[in-house]
């Protein structure tokens, strides 16, 4: 542990404890002025707890935290921010009805008039290569700028430490690399950052120190510059693990094709799907990445049959499925599993046998007549429970009372292991661990080696990038051209994504500019 | 400080308990309304609770829990299976009312056969005629969207109307000498629902509510649809991606709601109240909501719920009579009862926690 001199934030000691689980036990860290200090652990390792304290919002049950050298212990966020602590929260808290300089108005104390504010918003986005105009509506803007949004309200406060959980996970490629100048040049002014990610590459690129967390723990600390990814893998999960092994396929005939599908959303605040198109071959994975909130919910609707498409926009085996229900296409083979798991994929007051029934019942034979063979249903959800290895005490157990990650397995197991001839996925490592996240990714590359066709929709580049044979991007409700994955740069990714948005070419080169002089 | 904690899942024993909690909790709120009426409370609770069953002249109100008790658990019973899936029928008195008009109304046609298919034939008419009453609002919801409530709702008062004008007008008695009210049907053998067993208050109705129990019992725990209604109650877009058709869902709920009311009608204009008349509705098609709820929307649960129900029904009455309590005290009681019900409800999913931790 280093010592406390020239500290700018040493927490020492701090435990917090909920009901049957301890979510913090005795960290100790220390970050120094202007260091970027990477917070790197699974979920549920205790990063978000932790950062809470920090900023104010959970009270910690023991231990104690120091701010340049003096006693720190905030009540609320507002003396955190007082005391120059600012953080930006991975889901962001914006009035999409308002504008951008209202929702910064609205997180102040004490507000400027909205005309200075408007300035002093244009001043601190130049300044730091995050162009934004703060008389736009919020709703109109993108994930991307939405975050820059909450990063320009931080930075009016002149924040010592600014805390930023999982920032990227919402960005493309290129809004990525902007988000890096912009932190970078904070670093060298002398602001602190604390950043919290599982996402090794970006620690690699970005941060100067890294403290690992596992169950709550401190495990280990290192410079992530001189670590390898999958050092830091292993440190985190406590163990090493195989990387998904992926077989020669022999691909077979388009199973599933879409042609010029439009579809409005079912959702007011959704994407409408347009013209998209796409086919995918037995024994093929086609990956489809894009940023949140792009249309991946109403694909996945249009293709469960959740949604109903136009005479001859969704054909499987050159059928026509376009007007048939889940049901009906679950008998013809294709299964999915949507990305929200509690309400969608799984009802969360139900048990894991009622759960199984849930899309087993067509292809297990679970029900005769429509009389449900409850023993056969158990039986096939003790199948799912141990063939994915979820952890339960058993299948009587409420959806609800799993964690994210066994939900997820027991989610995707349960559609695997009903054979479908071509599985449609959205997220299907969302929350889950390291550990687990690998082995959904081989059961989904075991089940195309087998022969199906498999439809992977994930804001994961990297799983994407590893499991898929092609790619595609969906932006705004249109999808890319897909691509073999072999060869593909992530610049290329990051424009099929939509590049930067609301970005020109020219803000990307203000933003070296910036950090050029910065640097 | 008292602060509330969600369960990881819902407690079983908690689930069986808030009924008997909720009318533990009934009857101290309630008898401190006695009290301020200037009733003795014990008193009144006796003659509630205990005098029907075990007093001098149980042997009359045991038969008439049957009575009362039957049509509010086949109401609550067709009621439940919408209430499980989220479509809210709150209009089964108006459902009772047309089921009614409509058996009565087809058994009057006949008059005077004697045929042994009359009352069957009464029977199908009177669930066809609350099936058809519950498709109004359920095919306007499934068509244009409105809400099932109002609409079943308001046309409670719509069917209340046309009763008042059959009993009036279109099925008076001819032979009536122009008082209001139609033939008595419990009169003429052929369309009568008399009591099967004598002094048991057991009547068609009873039989067909015991058989709804079962029903409802075996489709919730066993059947596809069940476990569909289940499903798109608790989480609407799992069911959707399961594959279940919220518009014949409702139509399925709504229908069965309607048709149980309409039979429940029907066999109390036949047995019971034996005509149509003006004040032939009596609250059931509410009342058979407070039912369903105090019986947790669970088969038995309603069963043993109707049958409480029916106690408060005729110990009020009797209360009415010897105690000089007035009507709408117990009504106020039976409302007492549903709202004990939901608030004590909360435990199921949530424990109570005291002392002092801070909030995460």
């Amino acid at each position: 542990m280093r010592q406390a001199e020239g500290m700018l934030l040493e927490v020492e000691g701090l435990t917090k404890a909920y009901p049957g689980v301890v979510a913090n036990s005795g960290v100790s860290f220390a970050v120094a002025p202007g260091e970027v200090h990477a917070l790197l652990g699974e979920n549920g390792a205790g990063k978000s707890t932790l950062v809470k304290t920090v900023y104010g919002l959970i009270r910690p049950d023991a231990g104690r935290m120091r701010l340049e050298g003096r006693d720190y212990a905030p009540a609320s966020p507002s003396e955190a921010r007082r005391a120059g602590v600012a953080m930006v929260f991975q889901h962001f808290s914006l009035f999409e009805a308002l504008g951008v300089a209202e929702n910064v108005a609205l997180g102040m104390e004490t507000p400027p008039p909205m005309r200075e504010l408007s300035g002093r918003i244009r001043e601190v986005s130049q300044a730091y290569g995050l162009p934004l105009d703060p008389e736009r509506l919020v709703g109109d803007l993108s994930a991307g700028e939405r975050q820059r949004v909450e990063i320009v309200r931080c930075l009016l406060q002149d924040p010592k430490l600014l805390i930023m959980d999982e920032p990227t996970s919402v960005l493309t490629p290129q809004e990525v690399e902007i988000l890096f100048h912009t932190l970078r040049k904070l670093s060298a002014e002398g602001t602190a950052i604390l950043y919290i990610s599982h996402k090794l590459e970006e620690i690699r690129a970005l941060c100067d120190a890294a403290t690992i967390l596992r169950h709550g723990k401190v495990v280990a600390t290192c410079d992530p510059k001189a670590c390898t990814a999958r050092e830091m893998a292993e440190m985190m999960v406590g163990a090493s693990f195989a990387a998904p092994a992926r077989a020669e396929r022999p691909r077979g005939a388009p199973l599933v094709e879409v042609r010029g599908l439009s579809m409005p959303s079912a959702n007011p605040f959704g994407t409408p799907l347009r013209e998209v198109s796409f086919s995918v071959a037995a024994g093929e994975i086609l990956g489809i990445g894009g940023v949140a909130g792009n249309g991946q919910d109403e694909l996945l609707a249009a293709l469960s049959g959740e949604a109903r498409a136009a005479p001859g926009a969704i054909r499987f085996r050159g059928a026509d499925i376009g007007g048939l229900g889940p049901v009906e296409r679950r008998r013809l083979g294709l299964c999915a599993a949507p990305e929200e798991r509690l309400g969608h994929a799984a009802a969360p007051d139900m048990s894991l046998t009622e759960n199984a029934l849930l899309t087993g019942v067509v292809r297990e034979g679970l029900a005769t007549r429509g009389f449900v063979d409850w023993g056969r249903t158990r039986g096939f959800a003790e199948r799912i429970i141990r063939a994915f290895d979820v952890r339960t005490p058993g299948p009587g157990v409420a959806a609800r009372a799993l964690s994210g990650g066994n939900l997820q397995k027991f989610v995707i197991g349960r559609e695997v292991l009903q054979r479908p001839e071509a599985l449609v996925v959205n997220q299907p490592t969302w929350g889950v661990d390291a550990a687990a996240a690998a082995a959904i990714r081989q059961a989904l590359l075991d089940l195309a080696s087998g022969g199906a066709a498999v439809i992977v929709i994930s804001q994961d580049l990297d799983e994407l990038l590893e499991i898929a044979d092609r790619f595609a991007a969906l932006n705004e409700g249109r999808l890319s051209a897909p691509r073999p994955t072999q060869g593909l740069s992530l610049e290329e990714i990051g424009l099929m994504m939509g590049g930067a948005h609301g970005m020109h070419e020219a803000d990307i080169a203000a933003a070296h500019e910036a950090e050029a002089h910065a640097g | 400080m008292i602060r509330l904690e969600k369960r990881p899942s819902p407690s079983q024993g908690w689930t069986a308990a808030t009924p008997l909690l909720a009318v533990a909790l009934t009857m101290l709120a309630g008898g401190a309304m006695f009290a301020l009426l200037g009733k003795d409370p014990l008193a009144a609770i006796r003659t509630i609770f205990w005098d029907p069953l075990f007093g001098e002249f149980a042997w009359y109100f045991r038969g008439q829990l049957l009575v009362k008790g039957g049509p509010l658990i086949l109401i609550a019973i067709g009621l439940s299976l919408g209430f499980r899936a989220g479509i809210w029928n709150i209009g089964a008195e108006g459902q009772y009312i047309m089921g009614a008009l409509a058996g009565a109304g087809l058994g009057l046609a006949l008059y005077p056969d004697a045929g042994r298919w009359v009352f069957p034939l009464m029977v199908a008419a009177g669930a066809a005629g609350g099936w058809a009453w519950a498709m109004i609002p359920a095919i306007l919801k499934v068509r244009f969207r409105t809400n099932e409530i109002l609409v079943s709702l308001l046309l409670v008062y719509v069917a209340q109307n046309l009763l008042a004008s059959a009993a009036l007008g279109w099925l008076r008695n001819p032979e009536g000498a122009g008082f209001p009210g139609s033939r008595n049907l419990s009169q003429w053998p052929a369309a009568a629902n008399p009591e099967l067993i004598p002094g048991t208050g057991m009547h068609w109705g009873v039989v067909a509510a015991f058989l709804a129990v079962i029903g409802a019992h075996v489709l919730l725990s066993r059947h596809q649809l069940g476990y569909h209604i289940r499903l798109a109650g608790q989480a609407p877009r799992a069911a959707r991606f399961a594959g279940v058709s919220p518009g014949r869902l409702t139509v399925f709920c709504m229908g069965v709601s309607g048709a149980l009311a309409g039979m429940a009608g029907l066999f109390e204009v036949t047995g019971p109240a034996g005509q149509i008349s003006i004040d032939f509705a009596s609250g059931y098609g509410f009342t058979a909501i407070i039912v369903a709820f105090l019986g947790r929307l669970h088969p038995v649960g309603i069963l043993l719920a109707g049958l409480l129900m029916a106690l408060t029904y005729v110990g009020g009455d009797n209360a009415a009579t010897n105690l000089g309590l007035p009507a709408a005290a117990i009504q106020a009681f039976q409302g007492m009862l549903l709202f004990f019900l939901l608030s004590v409800d909360v435990l199921t999913n949530y424990r109570i926690r005291f002392g002092r931790r801070e909030i995460a």
